[in-house]
């Protein structure tokens, strides 16, 4: 470490850049502890300071049929989302990585512009395109909708590691017998396959609270975070702090996982 | 066209060319590798010896020209349906595999039984002295333990052919002087083919049968070590391979194969010659600062000239003498001899440590 201790007027400019960090952060979190808080509160309306804590609401949530059905489809949509955008993304940044073709850094934008989208766009583009086509809406039009902006978390991810991946590990493998498919699956598949993981995982957390888009393309039924937003509008209730608990502790998880599969990966080369 | 097959070559290259875009990386090479021989490539940074053996390899594919590998033309063949094998610069080996499964990746490919693997496996770390890493990852082990691994790995397969991409660039220098020993120990163990690619001169005349000097995408001479250090064809050649003194003249008369040439301060020396060089052509004399004779004593023959400098280099001296040449001319002399700078002297060398040659380099940049 580089001692900045004997110059005073840089560690005065150290201090309000931690501060500063610090304030961004408590900006980012706060929110979140406090409705960690609200949810094991006892009362019935969110009041401070908290008197008693519960693990009512949880209870309350959880055998709530409707945020049943609600976590139940998220997590289908989720799952399914992350599915497609690990198939579509990985073969496109295979196809980025070992190919030179043209049009590829029109494919690369392309392919990286949904994230960038607001929803809202996403959703209006994405519904006249359904009514146009007579698609009908369901649970299908989201799973298609969500893997749109899926699919870039899952390439960006493994572009990054196959650019890792030295390219004579994939010559290696080919002089000492290996087919092209069986090199694939021998070498590069596993030593990508950590990229894959994590970002599918960030994938499934990214489509697991997705609203807006959501909100246009839905069929008959509501996911979690339309269950809630639905709840809200008619008025709260604690057990609400509870379900977007939920919410935050799947994408907790899942970036969390996520990260330390990446790192270990990263540390192993 | 048809090319003459010579029996028994183990790898033939004939009029084997090859172009990245307009630029021109190989251009037109014969080479005839033979069975069991120890070949380098070498050649400044560039000059095509690495894109010729990813031809050999399969890794790039000649523009125009064939490859014969044991009389069979591999020219149109992916890597994996080659009789070679390679160790790569930087070693290659696969990070997420154990070092045994690493060494015995290539017999998995030609799906060998397990047991038989498990063997050869064992045989392979014995063979480069790696009894005890078996179960280790690749990362864990040092530069010199992985370049092994990588030797074993290649050697498993018990190829006719064992391509060498610069293998001990990234080793110490006692280590790579080590390495050099026993690679050539190697070739002669398992008897193949060994085609060894490096821009350290050194390193390919200690290892070398035979030797194929590259420049700008061509094979200027080929031959022996002691061929090509003490008969160089070239200004290239001379250059490259140790140190060599380029002495300017004039061709005064042809005797068989060597010449007497009157160099440019007027001095008549003689020298081998390489065929087709006749009376009153330019040529440029080569001669091994080693090689060089120099006496205090003045005499009726020999180039006169002047001390210009004198550098301690430890088991020996090296003089810079100005013999009115464009170039200082290089001489070793013994330690502790006591030549001092200004001193006139007296420079002399044998007929047959000279060798003269055209200066194709002028002619080519004419």
């Amino acid at each position: 470490m580089i001692a900045v201790s004997a110059q005073p007027r840089r560690s005065l400019g150290r201090t309000a850049l931690n501060a500063s960090v610090c304030l961004v952060f408590l900006f980012l979190y706060l929110p979140l502890a406090v409705i960690v808080l609200y949810s094991f509160s006892a009362e019935k309306v969110n009041v401070w300071p908290i008197g008693s804590y519960t693990t009512h609401w949880y209870h309350v949530m959880w055998h709530d049929p409707e945020v049943r059905k609600g976590i139940m489809l998220s997590v289908r949509i989720g799952l399914s989302a992350a599915g497609l955008a690990i198939l579509l993304g990985t073969l496109t940044a295979l196809a980025i990585d070992r190919y030179a073709f043209r049009g590829k850094a029109l494919l690369r934008f392309c392919a990286v512009l949904p994230i960038t989208l607001p929803g809202i766009v996403t959703g209006v583009a994405m519904l006249s395109f359904f009514s146009v086509t007579g698609f009908e809406l369901s649970n299908r039009t989201i799973i298609i909708g969500h893997t749109t902006f899926c699919i870039t978390l899952v390439l960006n991810s493994v572009v990054a590691r196959l650019a890792q991946i030295p390219r004579n590990l994939g010559e290696a493998a080919a002089d000492l017998g290996a087919s092209p498919l069986r090199a694939f699956w021998t070498v590069t598949f596993p030593l990508t396959l950590p990229a894959i993981i994590a970002g599918g995982l960030l994938a499934f957390t990214l489509s697991f609270d997705e609203i807006v888009v959501t909100l246009f393309l839905k069929g008959r039924d509501a996911t979690l975070p339309l269950v809630i937003w639905a709840r809200l509008r008619r008025g709260f209730s604690p057990d609400i702090n509870a379900a977007a608990c939920m919410i935050v502790g799947v994408s907790f998880i899942a970036v969390m996982i996520a990260t330390v599969i990446t790192r270990s990966s990263r540390s192993a080369q | 066209m048809t090319a003459p097959i010579s029996v028994g070559a183990a790898i033939e290259l004939a009029d084997v060319r090859k172009q990245f875009g307009a630029v021109v990386a190989v251009n037109g090479i014969d080479l005839n590798i033979r069975p069991g021989e120890f070949l380098t490539l070498l050649g400044p940074s560039g000059c095509g010896k690495t894109t010729t053996l990813r031809m050999i390899g399969g890794f790039e594919w000649p523009s125009s020209g064939s490859i014969r590998i044991a009389g069979a033309d591999v020219s149109q063949l992916p890597p994996h349906k080659r009789p070679v094998n390679t160790v790569f610069q930087q070693y290659a080996l696969f990070p997420h595999m154990s070092v045994a499964k690493n060494v015995g990746y290539g017999l998995r490919m030609a799906r060998l039984p397990g047991r038989e693997i498990n063997e050869r496996v064992a045989e392979a770390l014995e063979m480069v002295r790696l009894p005890n890493v078996a179960d280790r990852n690749p990362g864990e082990l040092s530069g010199g333990q992985q370049q092994r691994v990588a030797l074993a790995r290649a050697l498993i397969n018990r190829p006719s052919v064992l391509l060498l991409d610069e293998p001990l660039g990234a080793l110490d220098l006692k280590l790579r002087k080590a390495m050099q020993l026993e690679l050539k120990q190697l070739n002669r163990e398992v008897g193949a083919t060994f085609v060894y690619v490096t821009h350290d001169q050194e390193e390919a005349l200690t290892m070398s049968d035979r030797i194929a000097v590259m420049s700008r995408g061509a094979i200027w001479q080929i031959g022996s070590p002691a061929e090509i250090y003490e008969r160089p064809a070239s200004r290239f050649v001379a250059d490259f391979i140790g140190q060599s003194n380029l002495l300017e003249g004039v061709v005064e008369q042809v005797v068989e194969a060597s010449a007497l040439i009157r160099l440019a301060g007027g001095a008549i020396v003689g020298a081998a010659i390489s065929d087709g060089i006749g009376a009153h052509e330019d040529v440029l004399v080569s001669v091994r600062p080693e090689n060089v004779f120099v006496s205090e004593q003045p005499s009726e023959g020999g180039i006169k000239g002047r001390v210009a400098d004198v550098v301690y280099l430890g088991a020996y001296l090296r003089l810079l003498l100005d013999v009115g040449q464009a170039r200082l001319l290089a001489a070793n002399v013994p330690a502790g001899s006591s030549f001092v700078s200004g001193a006139e002297v007296v420079v002399t060398f044998p007929a047959s440590k000279a060798v003269a040659f055209r200066d194709q380099e002028a002619v080519d940049t004419m």
